[in-house]
């Protein structure tokens, strides 16, 4: 056969930029950039059918009310001593109740724990009963709910934050995770929703 | 000032402009991901500030809840529903939902598999609850309310 001598002619890459503006556009349209966020919760279980129901008898001053009603007012408080409060008072209600910072008689009662370090020392720490109950109503809007719960979360946040500054001398979010369950047992997320209550308007 | 008209300006090279547009693409090629699933509702999610990200993309199943989209208003109306992968659903399918969902996950990850509630702001808590109480019995006991970050809240 005989060789060609000829040059082979270039292939033409102006399309080349068309092609990858078309794989670019594709790619734009059928995926989404936005991760997920938003606030973590643990439901309890739930009881067993046949098992009878106990009623858990909680302290009064171990006990802090908070109900959303269908227009979004938040009534918060211990179990006889209710008011009507407004969203940005509720954080530093919630605190002073987990917290009790001067062990008063009406607020949460704290029993010692010892808690597993992880350098496999152990941490004594008074641990707060307290239990703050969150009620709704069926015609409550979810975002109202999610203020408020996100006021409360913000509250243990802060209080978490404190304990591990005085621990620790760092950031709740800047601890190891071993320490960070420490402080989580020290300060627990005890936030109880019982069924809404059916009001009728 | 010299005029300069009759001399031609040379024409700027596009050589590499496929480069860089090949660079943006694989850009997003990996940072996003695929649409898996097709909205049959609109929600504008609440908002938060105290949100944590959600990790293992994996291990999430997602409810969402809230007023049919436009296209499918004519049919279904405008009260809140629930939508479970590509369908409108009822509570009572939350059950054979979890349980599908779970028997996607390797054994390993079934305990830490966790249920994304989207919900609209405007939803009712009873809807909410309902779904809630459907996930205790399905023993899906770790959820995520779905929600946007923002810095602080606007009250009027």
């Amino acid at each position: 056969m005989a060789i060609d001598k000829r040059k082979t002619p270039e292939i033409n890459a102006g399309s080349q930029a068309d092609i990858a503006f078309l794989l670019l556009i594709f790619f734009l349209v059928a995926t989404t950039m936005n991760t997920d966020t938003g606030i973590a919760r643990v439901l309890p279980p739930m009881p067993p059918e046949d098992q009878e129901q106990e009623e858990v008898k909680i302290k009064d001053r171990n006990l802090f009310l908070v109900l959303i009603s269908g227009s979004g007012k938040i009534m918060a408080g211990a179990i006889s001593n209710q008011e009507q409060i407004d969203l940005s008072q509720l954080k530093d209600r919630a605190k002073e109740f987990i917290v009790n910072p001067l062990d008063a008689d009406n607020l949460p009662e704290k029993v010692a724990k010892e808690i597993e370090l992880p350098d496999g020392s152990k941490w004594t720490y008074p641990v707060s009963e307290g239990v703050i109950s969150l009620q709704t109503t069926r015609d409550t809007d979810y975002q109202s709910y999610i203020m408020v719960q996100n006021e409360l979360t913000r509250a243990f946040n802060e209080v978490r934050d404190e304990v591990a500054m005085r621990k620790f001398g760092v950031k709740y979010t800047d601890l190891s995770e071993e320490e960070r369950n420490a402080v989580a047992k020290a300060v627990p997320l005890k936030i109880s929703e019982a069924e809404p209550r059916n009001i009728q308007k | 000032m010299k005029k300069k008209g009759d001399k031609s300006l040379p024409g700027i090279s596009t050589a590499s402009l496929p480069d860089v547009i090949f660079m943006i693409l694989f850009f997003f090629m990996v940072s996003t991901t695929m649409r898996d699933q097709e909205l049959l509702v609109r929600y504008k999610l609440p908002e938060a500030t105290e949100v944590q990200k959600l990790e293992k993309k994996s291990l999430v199943s997602y409810i969402h809840i809230g007023p049919p989209s436009l296209s499918m208003q004519a049919k279904f109306g405008t009260a809140p529903r629930i939508q479970l992968n590509d369908s409108y659903r009822s509570t009572r399918d939350i059950l054979d939902f979890v349980a599908a969902e779970r028997d996607k996950l390797s054994e390993a990850d079934r305990a830490s598999m966790t249920i994304c509630l989207k919900a609209d702001q405007a939803t009712k808590m009873g809807i909410i609850t309902d779904v809630k109480q459907e996930l205790r019995r399905a023993n899906a006991l770790k959820i995520s309310y779905a929600a946007s970050k923002t810095l602080g809240y606007n009250r009027q």
